[in-house]
């Protein structure tokens, strides 16, 4: 199918252009490690108890005085995944918006729009490209988190892959289908960071608590296949409206 | 007086007179629930504003998706009126629904299913207003967008309730009120809907005006009356 | 110059009562417009007449408000991924990439058009633009502004295109890139194809342009087809006439 082809033919562009220089992906991974930094400063507890563990009391049953409590890894999981997915969106958005940026340089976009291309080819070709993109960078941010926050990043990493794959191409799915409309506005950046967070949040819920679920000691691999059914839902459904709609809303 | 007011004119009254009497109605006509008494009547508050916050977000979707389509203005107009209801009756319902929560739950907001979705919703449609206002040129497609994929959320929202379960009343509350509980109900739904649509069609006229009066002043501009 | 035969399709355009509305500003406000095969076309006016609307609509990118533009080829309405086969514009931005040769560009370009024998066509047509050997596998961010016309112009043409749109198209050329993309447009003249030339450089199209449209703020004042070239003293009386 010539519908696949030529997205196959701009995601390799893309990713042609994008190693020339390397520019976009370097500038993803060193935000995203800077954001994983912040959050995880926010967490640290006293040099005593070592580095990513919530310092928290507690009454002993036994003699009623205040002690420190174990580590809890109730709280690990979920923090660790909430970082680790706080750091892919924010990065992810920096690269959304430079990976279309670039097309609004010599004006390439319009080119593609010109071409005798099914317009939504280029929305798949441009979100094929951001979802590599973001894929690469949590190749890297994932054994960051990991080695932050003791997460076992080991276990099910079946399931692990997948919530990375599927959040990551819903993001790149809408991100993309916003930033292509926003490409003549004045408030671009503003607009997209407006437009995308709120319709987007809903799969970042399920990575989150998936990853999470994953990260819990045992795992709850029962919620985890909840919310990767969930994903696999919120992505055919967004795909399927952004290939519809992408033509309507780029061409003037 | 034109005679295009008067249908609006008529349902405001009645509107009116439903709203005063509601109160009435709740305190004295609908039984007191056997777990909250006088606690669950903010249902009947909360509930039909939240049915109008929907019926808001799909008729923006719908507008918004017929004006992609058509491009003909008078979808966009309608898409913009629905789109500041959404915002209008989600705030209805995120202040009377936390106050529900509180004396029901004890804290009054709990990070479940619906609420998550339904405030995420709300704040879809408040950057809808913002791209609307502060979006430039081509601001309307750009809220087309939005809206549509703001309209594409919801059954996500209903399904979601379903399949985890969650703190919050599920949807079988509703489908199966009986008598006293359904008639006020219904007469509450019934108000909100009357409001629903005098909001509607007096923010569709405001906007509506706007764009005309702007285009006479374009006309005039360019024909030398004015500079 | 390379003659090559013209694509298949239609011999004239017509576009009836074009009007498009920017929210509450008219770009265009019922624009008639008949181009023919063989002739060249100026697109004259102030700024913010609307010619780079109608330009855009024309070239697909831009829905009229109202009015339509035909593309009709023997008797039947082309489908709009045909018509987009059949043109090629040029505008002000080069629409190539930057980290990208213009060899690597015009065979990305070419893939999408799906030109035949897109690796010689390429190479051809760079010789025809002008653009070395040397600098056209450098990246196009190492060109010049002249040097970004040129392969523009090579992509805009790569895919012999029956309708070519060009903007401005002789801003940023030196005088031989000028001559260069004049004797194009001849030959694109001779092959039966359709251009439109919006330009403020009167004398550089003098010679080749057969047919005068004045815009005024959206509104065609003029439109004088002839059947010989204006000639400089002529287009720029016609120019002065209607844009005072």
């Amino acid at each position: 199918m010539s519908f696949l082809r030529h997205a196959a033919q701009l995601a390799w562009k893309d990713l042609r252009v994008e190693f020339r220089t390397r520019e976009i992906v370097y500038m993803m991974l060193f935000f995203a490690a800077v954001v994983v930094l912040i959050f995880s400063f926010a967490f640290v507890a006293p040099a005593e108890e070592g580095p990513a563990q919530v310092a928290r009391t507690m009454t002993d049953p036994a003699s009623g005085a205040t002690v420190m409590a174990p580590k809890n890894r109730e709280v690990l999981p979920n923090v660790a995944a909430g970082i680790l997915w706080i750091a892919v969106t924010f990065s992810g958005t920096l690269g959304l918006g430079r990976a279309f940026d670039r097309e609004r340089e010599n004006d390439t976009m319009r080119a593609l729009l010109l071409a005798p291309i099914d317009r939504g080819a280029v929305f798949l070709g441009k979100a094929l490209g951001i979802t590599m993109f973001m894929l690469m960078v949590e190749a890297a941010v994932v054994p960051l988190v990991a080695l932050l926050f003791d997460a076992p990043i080991h276990r099910h990493p079946g399931e692990l892959a997948a919530l990375l794959a599927l959040v990551t191409v819903g993001f790149a799915t809408v991100g993309s289908v916003f930033a292509a409309t926003l490409m003549r506005s004045r408030a671009r950046e503003v607009l997209l960071s407006v437009m995308l967070y709120p319709v987007i949040i809903p799969a970042l819920i399920a990575g989150s608590k998936g990853t999470s679920a994953i990260w819990m000691d045992p795992s709850e691999l029962t919620v985890a296949h909840f919310w990767i059914k969930f994903l696999i839902v919120f992505d055919a459904i967004f795909v399927m409206v952004a290939l519809w709609a992408f033509e309507s809303l780029v061409v003037e | 007086m034109k005679l295009r007011g008067i249908p609006t004119f008529v349902f405001a009254a009645a509107a009116a007179l439903l709203f005063f009497r509601l109160p009435f109605l709740v305190f004295e006509k609908a039984p007191l629930d056997y777990m909250l008494y006088i606690n669950q009547k903010i249902f009947y508050y909360h509930v039909p504003a939240a049915m109008m916050m929907f019926l808001a977000v799909f008729v923006c979707g719908v507008a918004s998706v017929l004006f992609l389509v058509k491009r003909d203005p008078k979808f966009d107009d309608v898409a913009l009126a629905a789109g500041d209801l959404v915002v209008t009756f989600g705030l209805i319902v995120l202040v009377t629904g936390p106050i529900w929560a509180k004396a029901a739950w004890g804290v009054p907001w709990v990070w479940e299913a619906r609420l998550t979705q339904s405030l995420l919703l709300w704040m879809i449609f408040v950057a809808y207003a913002l791209v609307r206002r502060y979006g430039g040129a081509g601001s309307e497609r750009l809220a087309s967008g939005l809206a549509l994929f703001g309209m594409v959320n919801v059954p996500m929202v209903y399904f979601a309730v379903n399949f985890w379960k969650t703190q919050h009343p599920t949807n079988k509350v509703v489908p199966n009120l009986r008598g006293a509980m359904l008639s006020v109900f219904g007469t509450a739904t019934l108000s909100y809907f009357l409001l629903f649509l005098v909001l509607l069609s007096v923010r569709l006229a405001v906007g509506r005006g706007q764009r005309r009066l702007a285009a006479a002043h374009d006309l005039a501009v360019e024909n030398g009356h004015l500079d | 110059m390379a003659t090559s035969a013209p694509a298949p399709g239609f011999h004239e355009v017509q576009a009836r009562g074009l009007t498009k509305l920017y929210g509450r500003h008219r770009a265009l406000g019922g624009v008639d417009l008949t181009l023919r095969a063989g002739s060249l076309c100026a697109l004259l006016g102030p700024n913010g007449a609307g010619k780079s609307t109608l330009l855009g609509i024309l070239s697909t990118l831009v829905r009229p408000t109202s009015g339509k533009v035909a593309f009709a080829a023997d008797g039947r309405e082309l489908e709009p991924r045909e018509v987009r086969a059949a043109i090629g514009v040029l505008a002000h931005e080069p629409m190539v990439y930057a980290e990208l040769s213009a060899v690597e560009n015009l065979l990305f370009f070419g893939r999408l058009y799906d030109v035949a024998d897109v690796t010689r066509r390429s190479a051809e047509l760079l010789d025809e633009v002008g653009l070395d050997a040397e600098a056209r596998v450098r990246p196009a961010r190492t060109y010049s502004r002249g040097m970004l016309q040129r392969v523009s112009l090579a992509r805009a043409l790569l895919h012999q295109p029956r309708l070519l749109l060009l903007d401005e198209p002789f801003t940023g050329l030196d005088r031989a890139g000028a001559q260069a993309l004049a004797r194009t447009l001849a030959a694109a003249k001779r092959d039966g194809r359709i251009v439109l030339v919006v330009s403020h450089d009167l004398e550089a199209i003098a010679e080749l342009c057969d047919h005068v449209v004045v815009l005024k703020r959206g509104k065609i004042v003029h439109d004088e087809p002839r059947d010989a070239p204006f000639g400089p003293a002529a287009l720029k009386q016609t120019y002065l006439r209607f844009t005072e």
